[in-house]
């Protein structure tokens, strides 16, 4: 298994450098956006697509390797390890950053806030340092790449900041990540276990007793979780996606919110060693209600990236549910379930990161042509973009979960694990495996329900402003970006054996098992063995298509009226004007209604005898009255106690020096 | 797989399109005895597809490629999953690639299209009735998912024919798990079908109407596919109920010509009789206000998740 030649991970060192490079080269020409803008940009998707290449190859082989590089503190070298759970999300990050980066050459324009090449200086430590955290061996050297990553984020999000409320997103995301690193700072403090190692092997070694185990384990969930946008401390994400240029929340939801649940997994089921079976409870408990509140509020906003945001709260619940799910079954003993729960966690991270950077991308070339993210003012965008719409259409059907896409694999390999989870030994655990199934379901269904919203409004039907009429489809290095992720789509949907098998490395790695293939056909994905399941995404799409072929033809043979066009219908109403479809808010009015309980809602009402009627309806989360403001109220009131130490007169800062020396010696003198 | 597999296969799938207007015309007629009116023909669902194939198309100005395709792929998931429903026999070729959850995926794909389209020409109806339906489906949609998960895990598997095989093979009465399954898996019928208590089938009327919101812009073969995929999904939500709740009478194992006697006869009695419980359910019923339905779907889904829950507690 383990070989000592490192010549994957030497290349992936080399490209990530060269990802520094290119973004260095940036500042030689800051202000051209041919330059900074297309050519590096450019640049850097080939190496991410190099990056895919060689992280492939090594998840493939199954191998580990290993480098330490005399660099970093005196005492630690920094430790490299290329192993086969960091390839898996190496690639993630080479593959959609491929699509991206092409995106991104398309995509920035000249005037809009910081320098394009700034701006690829930005982008390019971004990636670098995600890379660096995947490939991160020792503590330090993880926190180190941790920390660059959120500030070079903080950056790219606050790219207009000129804004206000740009500003103040980007301070709440910069305060939400420091939280989260105070707790894996933490955390990697009770890893090490006395030994004061703060290699990742050392950690492995080291033997905790089980409470500081469980510290351990919940201070990586809070950490993690902050990062990946677990509730309740996802607070940071629907504001921080929005601002961001859509590259960026792309690169941000497809690949930033992996690296938590790459350290999630790195912490849960490797450095800790075996996992105790009560620990998954809380990552699947939290996870089941993320899945649920992320999906709500998705389908009641207004804005589109806000809502693809929740969307990606969404997401993230249902991978932290099936990490939890993990942990449960490997701590129970139940290795072969464990591997398959493992399985789709991973299976739906890939996907996520494919799907959730088109449809981001592709609001991107809807904000770009429009200048709109207000859903109430988009609408029919399908007739003037047609290479947006239809691509975005791949990423709508996939991430509601339609086969024979990719969204549909995982769940349908998630919900296989809480089927044939049979009987755990805890009570109590068996009850929840039939919740949480139900809650997966109906997150899934409520998923549908969003992406036609989402669609539907920003794609069909009439345009509800008379400026969409000069919306223009996207460039031809943005179709490429496009293209790329919405083939992956397709890819992962259609050939699920082929990624499982390359995902057995690393079920195998964390769990020591392989979701085994019950079936001889290389087309038929049968995960269980002495069980009847299965399920061909090739033959699936194949029926269909020849269904719907056949009826096209025979319907064209038998009947050839003609097609005339004419002005709707409409139930013999005339008049038809945009503004009679449905708004984003009237779409979404069914689930605020059904959930009232959850959303804090202000309303306007116009009065019946108003002259000009407005209505108008705001939608906030309660958590923020019911945590954060309490919260950042003691803060404060801690803060003005604390202000009252500072008198501002020199005397009494001398006089505090004094006391200090007095305390100081009688302490002395005393010990 | 054996050549007459897959003629079963084909056969099934003839066999849904052809008597799925049929099996519509039949509870028409029913629910037309029992309210005292003269019952239409049994064949009217036929004639009026064969009327609308033939009409000159309308198609609203402003209406994308998508609304052209959306009849077709609606119309085209119906027929493949009456492929994979085991109405007459459960040596269906097909249903290795496609289990129950690919089932279920398959009438959200239809939904969405159907959706899409819904909302493409930009009318006030067709997005009312698009959300509408989206509204139905984001509780039906989960409540059928928990009905077949009951069914798979007493036969642990998600394979429709592999479930009724092993609950026709007798050595289980009816389980209390799937007694509260059916009342559900009876709930969502009716809501998915746009049968009375959830929508009126036979009314305009804006305040009530979702599916024939959504099919109004259509005209001629498109509406003639539309129609007929309602007609199929109709029929394939009832003999799904059959797989899992009345499994007796088809053709497991190996199926000759011998299996299909029964089984044919067998599937038109049970419709028969299902078209007669159906119109007495849709008589004595009144048609819900939209904002209840909700209500009545989220009981199918607590009977569903019940369903399971009394699953889980009785073996352990």
């Amino acid at each position: 298994m383990t070989t000592t030649f490192p010549s994957l991970l030497t290349g992936c060192v080399a490209l990530l450098c060269g990802w520094v490079l290119v973004g260095l080269a940036g500042l030689l020409r800051p202000e051209s956006v041919r330059f900074a803008g297309r050519t590096l940009f450019t640049l850097g998707a080939a190496l991410g697509l190099g990056l895919a290449a060689l992280a492939g190859a090594s998840l493939l082989s199954g191998g580990i390797e290993r480098l330490i590089l005399p660099i970093g503190l005196p005492e630690l070298p920094l430790h490299l390890r290329l192993d086969p759970l960091s390839s898996l999300f190496l690639f993630l990050l080479g593959a959609s950053s491929f699509g991206i980066s092409v995106f991104a050459g398309g995509y920035f324009r000249e005037g809009e806030g910081t320098a394009p090449g700034l701006l690829c200086l930005q982008y390019h430590l971004f990636l670098a340092s995600m890379g660096g955290v995947l490939l991160a061996n020792d503590a330090y050297g993880f926190l180190v790449a941790w920390e660059v990553m959120a500030l070079s984020s903080y950056f790219l999000v606050t790219t207009q900041h000129r804004l206000p409320e740009i500003r103040r997103a980007g301070f709440l995301y910069l305060l939400m990540a420091h939280v989260g690193a105070l707790c894996l700072l933490l955390c990697f403090g009770v890893l090490q276990g006395g030994s004061w190692l703060f290699t990742f092997h050392a950690m492995r070694a080291a033997h905790l007793s089980p409470g500081w185990a469980a510290a351990a384990f919940l201070l990586a969930l809070v950490g993690f979780g902050a990062k990946a946008g677990l509730v309740p401390l996802h607070v940071w994400l629907p504001d921080a996606h929005p601002a961001a240029p859509s590259p960026v929340s792309a690169l941000m939801s497809g690949v930033m919110l992996k690296t938590a649940v790459y350290g999630m997994l790195r912490v849960g089921l490797d450095l800790l060693g075996r996992p105790v079976w009560w620990w998954g409870l809380a990552p699947l408990i939290l996870g089941l209600f993320t899945i649920f509140y992320g999906v709500l509020f998705a389908a009641v906003q207004t804005d589109m990236k806000r809502l693809l945001a929740y969307s990606s709260v969404e997401n993230i619940g249902i991978v932290f549910a099936g990490i939890g799910l993990t942990i449960v079954f490997a701590g129970s003993g139940m290795k072969a379930v464990a591997a398959l729960a493992l399985l789709a966690t991973l299976y739906h991270c890939l996907n996520h990161a494919f799907m959730k950077s088109l449809l981001f991308l592709g609001t991107g070339s809807v904000l770009h042509a429009t200048g709109e993210r207000n859903l109430g003012r988009l609408g029919g965008l399908i007739h003037r973009m047609p290479w947006v719409a239809w691509l975005t259409l791949i990423g709508t059907l996939a991430i509601a979960g339609i086969p024979p896409l990719n969204g549909f694999v995982s769940e349908w390999l998630l919900l296989q694990s809480f089927l044939f989870a049979g009987r755990l030994p805890h009570a109590f655990v068996n009850l929840l495996i039939p919740m949480g199934m139900a809650l997966l379901v109906l997150g899934a269904a409520l998923a549908g329900y969003v992406m036609v919203k989402f669609y539907g409004i920003i794609f069909l039907g009439q345009p509800r402003e008379a400026s969409l009429a000069r919306a223009h489809d996207c460039g031809w290095l943005e179709r490429v970006g496009l293209l790329w992720l919405a083939l992956g789509c397709l890819a992962l949907g259609l050939f699920p054996l082929q990624v499982i098998r390359a995902l057995g490395a690393v079920t195998a790695q964390l769990i020591g098992a392989v979701v085994p293939q019950a079936s001889p056909h290389w087309w038929l994905l049968a995960p269980v063995p002495g069980r009847p399941v299965s399920y061909g995404p090739l033959v699936f799409l194949t029926a269909t298509t020849a269904v719907v072929l056949l009826t096209v033809l025979v319907v064209r043979l038998t009947y050839r009226q003609r097609v005339r066009r004419g002005p709707a219908w409409d139930c013999g109403f005339g008049a038809v004007t945009a503004r009679m479809q449905d708004t984003a808010e009237g779409f979404g009015q069914p689930i605020r209604h059904l959930f009232q309980p959850f959303f804090e809602i202000e309303r306007q009402l116009p009065e019946p005898a108003d002259r000009e009627p407005r209505y108008r309806i705001a939608i906030r989360e309660r958590i923020w009255r019911l945590l954060y403001e309490p919260i950042s109220a003691a803060v404060d009131r801690l803060a003005n106690t604390a202000a009252r130490v500072q008198q501002g007169r020199i005397s009494v800062y001398l006089l505090y020096s004094f006391a200090t020396l007095l305390v100081l010696l009688a302490v002395a003198l005393i010990s | 797989m054996k050549a007459i597999d897959w003629i079963t296969q084909v056969l099934e799938m003839a066999a849904a399109l052809a008597a799925a207007p049929v099996f519509l015309g039949w509870v028409n007629q029913c629910r037309a005895w029992l309210q005292n009116r003269r019952a239409p023909s049994l064949w009217l669902p036929y004639r009026n597809l064969h009327k609308l194939f033939h009409k000159e198309a309308v198609i609203a100005q402003n209406a994308s490629p998508l609304f052209r395709i959306a009849p077709y792929v609606v119309f085209g998931a119906m027929v493949l999953a009456a492929g994979i429903i085991p109405s007459m026999g459960t040596r269906l070729p097909l249903v290795v690639s496609a289990d129950a959850i690919a089932l279920v995926g398959l009438f959200a794909a239809a939904r969405v299209f159907m959706t899409l389209a819904a909302m493409d020409v930009g009318t006030a109806f067709g997005t009312l009735g698009a959300r509408r339906e989206m509204m139905v489906g984001f509780l039906a949609e989960p409540a059928l998912l928990m009905v077949i998960f009951v069914a798979s895990l007493i036969s642990s598997s998600t394979a429709l024919p592999v479930i009724t095989e092993h609950l026709v093979s007798g050595h289980l009465g009816l389980s209390p798990s799937l007694a509260f399954s059916a009342v559900a898996f009876i709930l969502v019928l009716l809501a998915e079908n746009a049968r009375i208590p959830v929508d009126n089938p036979a009314t305009h009327l804006e305040l009530t109407m979702i599916h024939e919101a959504m099919v109004l812009e259509y005209s001629a073969r498109h509406l003639a596919l539309m129609e007929w995929a309602a007609q199929l999904k109709l029929f394939n939500y009832v003999c799904i109920g059959f797989a899992l709740f009345l499994p007796w009478g088809v053709a497991t194992g190996h199926i000759g010509p011998e299996g299909l006697l029964v089984a044919i006869p067998a599937l038109a009695v049970k419709l028969a009789a299902a078209g007669v419980a159906l119109s007495l359910i849709e008589t004595v019923s009144a048609k819900m206000r939209v904002m209840r339905i909700p209500e009545f779907l989220g009981t199918a889904f607590l009977f569903a998740v019940l369903g399971l829950l009394v699953h889980v507690l009785l073996r352990t």
